[in-house]
Parts: structure tokens; C-alpha cells; sequence
């Protein structure tokens, strides 16, 4: 049975492209809250279970339970609206910096507040862009804009591809300290990350994915301190081959 | 006439380029083998066949519509339509496929997603009208077939240019012709001052 508090729930998830199988997940929690890091090399699945998650795809075989309700194939906007991702690569709409942080409540039809706006533009340091075109921005600027851009809207889930991935830093420091912010929130985050460093200092639990399963998932220092599994220790140590 | 043949063109094939643009489904090939036919279409053999199609004996006949400005808008929307939808095709499947799946992940719908694509695909879209408003004032032989040249009623601009022309009248015929390229060059800044709002946008 789903323990209680898991908001996610995977359930023998198979999802592929054609005749590739990408993921293949015999089951998953996420629970209410946690910081779930996800680690693994690049092509493991990581931004795939993210999509999932976001339900921006549909699982090619098994189901994703949330808040113990199965998802349908077109889950409702309602729903899809508490989740948001902040991809590796966000995508900026050709408008002010101020108007794509603005956006997500914009189609909410919520009230858009220049001064909630701008006081997340000040918290990822950049308040002095809120004017300027978000086309013309440096690659860790749209990184950040992407990220006040999620947090605008209070969101439940917060999907994090990378968060950090293009920053210096004291601009990882900055975002870091954000995600934790969310975390003490309340908010449910899911984060793909390459740093184990990164794991340790922002994740309830780490999950290792290898070539679309999961290999090991627990406590974060505990399974990075004293992994189970030969193939974590061999990812970790940097002796793993592939 | 010419802003309600190019308004009927807009309404359909905005929707009709987006979707092609967007989506993939089958019997997309064929309907795109149409538009690019369509966009190179002599405009006279359009005209052709909306005479044919409003002739009294035509199947269209009942409206009386030949000979009439309707006629004309119908020749001219019909020659707009292709160039609207295919070069609005262009402009939306050159926005970024991850901008659809990025405005999902914010939260939008499926028709805020549309609309997004849309706005972010301006700059073409409007490029598309300019094209299509090019096409259909400087048209001549579709409008005078259908519209029959009938002073009052059916003479436009570029009609009374081939007439004058062909009584010998070039000054007249001239006039008129830069009287065309005033509205044309008027219109089209009125476009791209739209367009430029909307950029800054």
C-alpha cells in the first residue's frame, strides 16, 4: 500500500521512445515535502522521470499514482498547474524579463503583482533586468529568471533539471538557498543533479538511476556515505564506466 | 474590399497554418501540396474558377453574386488563403518546439499554449499578412473576371489602371497607379508599426 504521506507514487513504470526503453521504475515514493535529488550519468533517464512527473508524457506501461489517485491520460489542468519544472534549457518567451516571470500567473488569471514580480527578480539577483528583454540574457541569468519565473506561482511540486548547471558560485549559493527556502515551505522538489555535493546539501534523499532503473534510493548521506549497491559506490568513486 | 478579403484569409488560415504547423496528422502532406500550390496559383485561373463556381449556372449560381464586389472579395480571399496559412505554417513551426512543452510546464492550456506559440511566432505572422495584402492589391485578372470592371460597382484601382492604359489615357492610368503604391506603402506602415508594438511587447 501507498504510505500515506507519498505524493507521487510510481508503479512498475516502463516508458520508452519506439523500441527504446528509457525508464524502467518498479516503484517510486516521493513523499510530501522531501527534497528528492535524482543522480546518475547523463542518459540514466533523469530528465525523463522529470517529464513524467510533470506529466508532460504519458508512462508507456504501468501507472503514476498521485495523491493516491491514479493519473489519467489527460490529467486535469488543475492538477498539471501545482507542478512546474525548471528545465536544463528554459526556454524564454520573447518579452521582458519581467512579463516570463510573470507568465505563469498570467494564465492562471491570477493578479499580477508588479511588486511580488519584482521582489523574486531581487531574490535570484536580478532586479536591475526586470525591463530588459529575457532574449538578450547571459545563460546563468536565464537560469535564474526560469527559476522565479517557477517559484512565482507558489507551486506544490518543483521539478529542478540541473538547477544549477550554468551558474557560478555564489549564484549556485543563491539558488541553493532558495530551493531550501521552498523545501522549509512545504514544497515537494525533485531535483536532477550531477554534483554529489549538490545531493548532500539540499536533498532529503537521493535516488541513483543507471540506464533508466533505479539502482539505490535512500537517505542522502547514508547512501552516499555507505552506498549498497557496487554500482553506487562505482558511480560515486568515478570508476564507473560508460 | 481589399481589408475584408485579407480579414476572411487571416481568420482562416491563421488557424489552418497553426495547426499545420504544429501538429503532425495524416493527409498533412497533401493539404501543404495544396497551400504551396496555392501560393503560386496564377490569380487568374482563381478567378476562373470563382466565375464558374458563381455563374447562374454554376453551383454557387443562386447567390448572384457575379459581377458584384462580393465576387471580388470571394477571388481575392481565395488567393490570400494560401499564403496566409502556409507562410503562417513557416512562422509557427519556427518557434522552438521546447516553448510549447516550457509554457505547458508553467502552467498554461492547451489554447494559452496556442496563443503563446502564436505571439511568439509574430514577427512571421505578420509577414504573412504584408505577403497576402501584396498579393491581392496588385491583383488584376481574378477581380476582373468576377467583378466584370462595371464603373461604380465593380472598377477598382488596378482595373481602371489596365482600362485607361488600353483607351490611351496614361496620365489618368498613372495617377491611379500611384495612388495604388500610396495605399500599399500606407498599409503596410501601418502593419509593420503593429508589428514593431508588438515586439517591444
Amino acid at each position: 500500500m501507498s504510505a500515506p504521506d507519498a505524493i507521487y507514487r510510481f508503479e512498475s513504470v516502463r516508458h520508452g521512445y519506439g523500441t527504446r526503453t528509457v525508464l524502467d521504475i518498479e516503484s517510486l515514493d516521493v513523499m510530501r515535502g522531501e527534497t528528492l535529488a535524482l543522480m546518475g550519468p547523463s542518459g540514466a533517464g533523469k530528465s525523463t522521470l522529470l517529464r513524467l512527473l510533470q506529466f508532460l508524457e504519458r508512462p508507456s506501461a504501468g501507472r503514476v499514482v498521485f495523491e493516491g489517485q491514479a493519473v489519467s491520460a489527460e490529467p486535469p489542468l488543475q492538477l498539471k498547474r501545482r507542478i512546474t519544472t525548471v528545465f536544463q534549457h528554459p526556454v524564454m518567451l520573447n518579452r521582458s524579463v519581467r512579463d516570463n516571470v510573470a507568465y505563469g500567473l498570467r494564465v492562471r488569471g491570477a493578479r499580477r503583482s508588479d511588486v511580488h514580480i519584482d521582489s523574486l527578480l531581487e531574490e535570484v539577483g536580478l532586479a536591475s533586468l526586470a525591463e530588459a528583454r529575457a532574449r538578450t540574457l547571459s545563460g546563468g541569468e536565464v537560469q535564474r529568471v526560469a527559476i522565479a519565473r517557477a517559484l512565482a506561482f507558489n507551486p506544490d511540486v518543483l521539478l529542478l533539471d540541473e538547477p544549477t548547471a550554468n551558474l557560478d558560485p555564489r549564484n549556485v549559493r543563491l539558488v541553493e538557498e532558495l530551493i531550501r527556502g521552498r523545501h522549509t515551505q512545504g514544497v515537494t522538489i525533485v531535483l536532477a543533479v550531477h554534483q554529489i555535493f549538490q545531493a548532500r546539501r539540499l536533498a532529503d534523499r537521493t535516488a541513483l538511476l543507471l540506464d533508466g532503473r533505479i539502482v539505490e534510493v535512500g537517505p542522502t548521506h547514508a547512501m552516499l556515505d555507505a552506498p549498497q549497491d557496487p554500482r553506487t559506490r562505482a558511480f560515486l568513486t568515478g570508476d564507473m564506466i560508460y | 474590399m481589399t481589408g475584408l478579403a485579407l480579414l476572411v484569409a487571416t481568420l482562416a488560415g491563421v488557424p489552418l497554418g497553426a495547426l499545420l504547423g504544429l501538429r503532425r496528422f495524416r493527409g498533412q502532406r497533401a493539404i501543404m501540396l495544396v497551400l504551396y500550390t496555392g501560393m503560386g496559383l496564377p490569380p487568374v485561373v482563381v478567378g476562373l474558377f470563382v466565375y464558374l463556381l458563381l455563374s447562374r449556372s454554376g453551383p454557387m449560381g443562386s447567390l448572384g453574386w457575379l459581377f458584384t464586389p462580393a465576387a471580388m472579395v470571394t477571388a481575392q480571399a481565395i488567393i490570400a488563403f494560401p499564403l496566409v496559412a502556409g507562410l503562417t505554417m513557416s512562422a509557427v513551426a519556427g518557434v522552438d518546439q521546447t516553448v510549447q512543452q516550457q509554457v505547458t510546464a508553467l502552467g498554461a492550456s492547451r489554447w494559452q499554449c496556442l496563443w503563446t506559440v502564436l505571439r511568439e511566432a509574430r514577427v512571421g505572422l505578420t509577414a504573412a499578412i504584408v505577403a497576402a495584402f501584396g498579393g491581392i492589391i496588385s491583383e488584376v485578372g481574378a477581380v476582373m473576371l468576377v467583378g466584370g470592371n462595371i464603373e461604380g460597382q465593380t472598377r477598382v484601382l488596378t482595373t481602371a489602371i489596365v482600362l485607361y492604359t488600353r483607351q490611351g489615357e496614361f496620365a489618368l492610368a498613372m495617377a491611379l497607379g500611384v495612388v495604388l503604391i500610396a495605399i500599399a506603402v500606407a498599409a503596410n506602415i501601418l502593419l509593420l508599426q503593429l508589428q514593431g508594438r508588438l515586439h517591444e511587447r
